[in-house]
C-alpha cells in the first residue's frame, strides 16, 4: 500500500521551496541530474532531507493504519486459503513500515519519532484508510484497487534519487504486484460467483473507486512543490499523468469483471487515446485529510489504544535487555577480578 | 454437518477423531493470534504473531484435508472447518481462551500450548501413519520457533518489570486449570498410542514440564499448583467463547450456503 500525492500540502511553508545556488547545492543537483543515487552520508539540502522524511514515514504509516482495515476481515476470512492470503499480505504490510522506518531513519530521524508524530495527528497517513472494510469484497477491492493504486505511484519511486528508499520500493514494488493480483482474483471469484456475491463486488467498486482516484493526490495545478520534487527526482511522474494512467488501466479490468464504474462521465475519448472520467469531489478529499473522514477516528483510536495497550511490554523488553546487559557487565568485571 | 460414522471403520472413526483435534487447535489458535493483527505492542510483534498464526494455518489446512480423505464423506478442508457447530469441534480449551487484550494471556496461553505442541510434533515424527509423520516433518520446523518465541516472551515479561512480572505471573495461574487437557487419555488417545500413529499423551508430560520448570524459573515466575484441572473440548465440550469464534469465523459461508470463495 502507499502513502500518495499529500506528501506536501498547498500553504504549507515548512519545506522551503527555493534552492540556494552554494558550491554543495550544484555539486548535489549535477549528482542527480547525471541520474546518480544520493546516499546517506552524502550533503543534502535540508529541504531534500524535510520532504523525503515526510514522504516516506507517510508511506511507513499508511502501510502500519493499512493494516487496519484488512484486518478487520482476518477473523471473517471465508476460506481457509483466503485466509492464509490476507495474513500472509497484512505481514507483508507490517514488514514494508517496518523496512520504509528504516529507510527513514538513515536521515537522522527516529523511528520513535516518527510514531509519536502518527499517534499525535501530526502525520498524515494515506487517506484511503479512512474508508471502512464493510464487506468481504472490501478486501478484493483493496488489494485491486488501492494497492493497484499504490503501484502506479511505486514504481517510478524505484527510480528516486534517495538511495534507500529507492532500493525500499524495489522490494515493495514486487510484493504489491502480487497483493494486486490476489485482490483482482477475489473480485474475479465473486463477480463469476452467485448473483449475491456480484453484488457484493460492484457494490466494494462503487464504494472504492472514487477514493483510490484521490491516492494520486490533487490536481497538478494545485500542488506546489511538484515542481521542485521532479527537479530532484523524489518524485518522478506527476499526480495528474498517474492517476490518468490508473484510469486507464484499470478501466479494461473492471470490462473484464462485468463490473459497472461508477462514473457516468467516463467513456473512451479516441482523439487522446485515454479515458476522460468525472470530477473528483474535492471537498469529500480535503474532509478526509482533515480527520473527518468516516473512520479517521476510529483508526487514530486503534493505533493509540495498541500502542498505550502495548506500553508494559515495550518497558517489560526494555528493562530485560537492561538487566541482561548489567548481569553481563557484572560477570565480566568478576571474571577480571579473579 | 457431523461426522458420519457409519461409513468409517472404529480405526478410521478414532483416526477421524484424532485429526480433527490436531486441526481444530490449530484452526482456534492461529484465529486468536489472527485477533491481533494490527494491535500488537509493537510492529515485531505483529509480524511474529501473523508469522505463527500462519504456520498454525498452514499446519490446520494439511491435517483438515487429510481428516476429509479418513472420513471419506466428501468434506475438504473449508467444509470442516466453516460447517461444523461448535459441539463437533475438538479442540483443548486452552487454545480458546481470549486475548482480552492483553498480551500477558495471548504469550502464556500460546507458551503453554508451544511447549506441548512441540513434544506431540516431534513425537509425531515417528507416526506409524506417513501422512502424519510428513504433516510432523514440516511442523516440527515452525514449532521449534513457535516454541522459543513464546519461551523469550515468558522471560522478557516475567523478568522485566514489577508489572509485567505481575500480569504474566497473574496469566499463568489464571490459564494453568487450562493445560491438564492437553496429557488426558481416553479411547481415541489410547487407540492411537497403540498402533503407534501419535504417542501417549501421559508420555509427553515430563518433557513438557521440564520445559515450563526451565522457562519459568528463567522468567523468576511460579509454577502454578496442579488444582481441578478444566476439561472437556477434545470431546466437544466447550466454554462459551467458541461459539463467538466460530460465528464471526463461519459468517460467510453460512450466509451465503452456495457460494464458493
Amino acid at each position: 500500500m502507499y502513502t500518495q500525492g499529500l506528501d506536501v500540502q498547498k500553504g504549507d511553508v515548512s519545506i522551503p521551496l527555493e534552492q540556494g545556488d552554494s558550491e554543495l547545492e550544484r555539486r548535489f543537483q549535477a549528482k542527480i541530474d547525471a541520474d546518480e543515487k544520493i546516499e546517506p552520508k552524502d550533503w543534502m539540502p535540508e529541504g531534500y532531507r524535510k520532504t523525503l522524511v515526510r514522504q516516506i514515514s507517510q508511506h511507513a504509516h499508511s502501510e502500519v493504519v493499512g493494516m487496519l482495515p484488512e484486518g478487520n476481515w482476518i477473523t471473517r476470512a471465508p476460506s481457509l486459503r483466503r485466509k492464509a492470503a490476507l495474513l500472509a499480505k497484512i505481514q507483508d504490510e507490517a514488514g514494508h513500515g517496518l523496512y520504509l522506518y528504516s529507510a527513514c531513519e538513515t536521515l537522522n530521524v527516529s523511528r520513535q519519532e516518527l510514531v509519536d508524530q502518527l499517534l499525535e495527528g501530526k502525520a498524515k497517513y494515506s487517506s484511503i484508510f479512512n474508508y471502512p472494510s464493510t464487506t468481504w469484497a472490501d478486501i478484493g477491492a483493496i488489494g485491486w484497487l488501492v494497492d493497484g493504486a499504490a503501484i502506479m505511484n511505486q514504481v517510478p519511486l524505484q527510480r528516486c534519487s534517495y538511495g534507500p528508499y529507492s532500493r525500499a520500493m524495489i522490494r515493495i514494488c514486487k510484493e504489491e504486484s502480487f497483493h494486486q493480483r490476489q485482490g483482482y482474483e477475489i473480485m474475479l471469484t465473486l463477480a463469476r460467483g452467485t448473483a449475491a456475491q456480484k453484488r457484493m463486488a460492484q457494490d466494494a467498486l462503487n464504494r472504492w473507486w472514487w477514493p483510490s482516484l484521490m491516492m494520486f493526490g490533487p490536481n497538478d495545478k494545485d500542488s506546489p512543490h511538484s515542481a521542485q520534487s521532479m527537479r530532484w527526482k523524489i518524485k518522478r511522474v506527476s499526480n495528474d499523468e498517474l492517476r490518468q494512467k490508473f484510469v486507464d488501466v484499470t478501466v479494461p479490468q473492471a470490462d473484464f469483471l462485468g463490473l459497472t464504474m461508477p462514473d457516468p462521465a467516463l467513456r473512451w475519448n479516441a482523439g487522446s487515446g485515454h479515458y476522460d472520467f468525472g470530477e473528483i469531489d474535492w471537498e469529500e478529499f480535503k474532509q478526509v485529510l482533515q480527520g473527518n473522514g468516516p473512520c479517521n477516528r476510529e483508526r487514530m483510536r486503534d493505533r493509540n489504544r495498541a500502542h498505550e495497550r502495548g506500553r508494559w511490554v515495550r518497558e517489560a523488553a526494555l528493562a530485560h535487555a537492561e538487566k541482561r546487559r548489567a548481569r553481563a557487565a557484572a560477570q565480566t568485571t568478576a571474571v577480571a577480578a579473579e | 454437518m457431523t461426522a458420519d460414522t457409519e461409513k468409517m471403520t472404529p480405526e478410521q472413526q478414532a483416526l477421524f477423531d484424532y485429526l480433527l483435534r490436531l486441526g481444530d487447535n490449530a484452526v482456534v489458535l492461529s484465529h486468536r493470534l489472527g485477533e491481533w493483527c494490527g494491535h500488537a505492542p509493537v510492529l515485531e510483534e505483529d509480524i511474529a504473531l501473523i508469522n505463527v498464526a500462519l504456520d498454525l494455518l498452514g499446519q490446520a489446512r494439511s491435517i483438515m484435508t487429510y481428516a476429509g480423505e479418513v472420513e471419506g464423506a466428501g468434506h475438504d478442508e473449508d467444509a470442516l472447518v466453516y460447517r461444523r457447530d461448535g459441539f463437533d469441534y475438538r479442540n483443548v480449551l486452552l487454545v480458546e481462551q481470549p486475548n482480552e487484550e492483553n498480551f500477558a494471556v495471548a504469550i502464556v496461553r500460546q507458551f503453554l500450548f508451544d511447549a506441548w505442541h512441540y513434544e506431540l510434533q516431534t513425537a509425531l515424527l515417528q507416526s506409524s501413519d506417513a501422512r502424519l509423520a510428513a504433516i510432523a516433518a514440516k511442523s516440527v520446523k515452525e514449532v521449534t520457533y513457535h516454541l522459543r518465541h513464546s519461551s523469550e516472551w515468558m522471560v522478557r515479561l516475567g523478568d522485566g518489570t514489577a508489572e509485567s512480572h505481575g500480569r504474566v505471573q497473574e496469566a499463568l495461574d489464571d490459564l494453568w486449570r487450562f493445560s491438564g487437557e492437553l496429557f488426558e487419555a481416553d479411547a481415541v488417545e489410547e487407540r492411537m498410542a497403540a498402533a503407534g500413529i501419535g504417542p501417549h499423551p501421559q508420555s509427553l508430560y515430563a518433557a513438557w514440564s521440564e520445559t515450563v520448570d526451565r522457562v519459568l524459573a528463567e522468567a523468576t515466575l511460579s509454577r502454578p499448583e496442579d488444582g481441578w484441572m478444566q476439561s472437556g473440548g477434545r470431546n466437544g465440550r466447550h466454554g462459551e467463547h467458541l461459539g463467538f469464534i466460530l460465528a464471526e469465523m463461519q459468517f460467510l459461508q453460512r450466509a451465503y450456503p452456495d457460494a464458493r470463495w
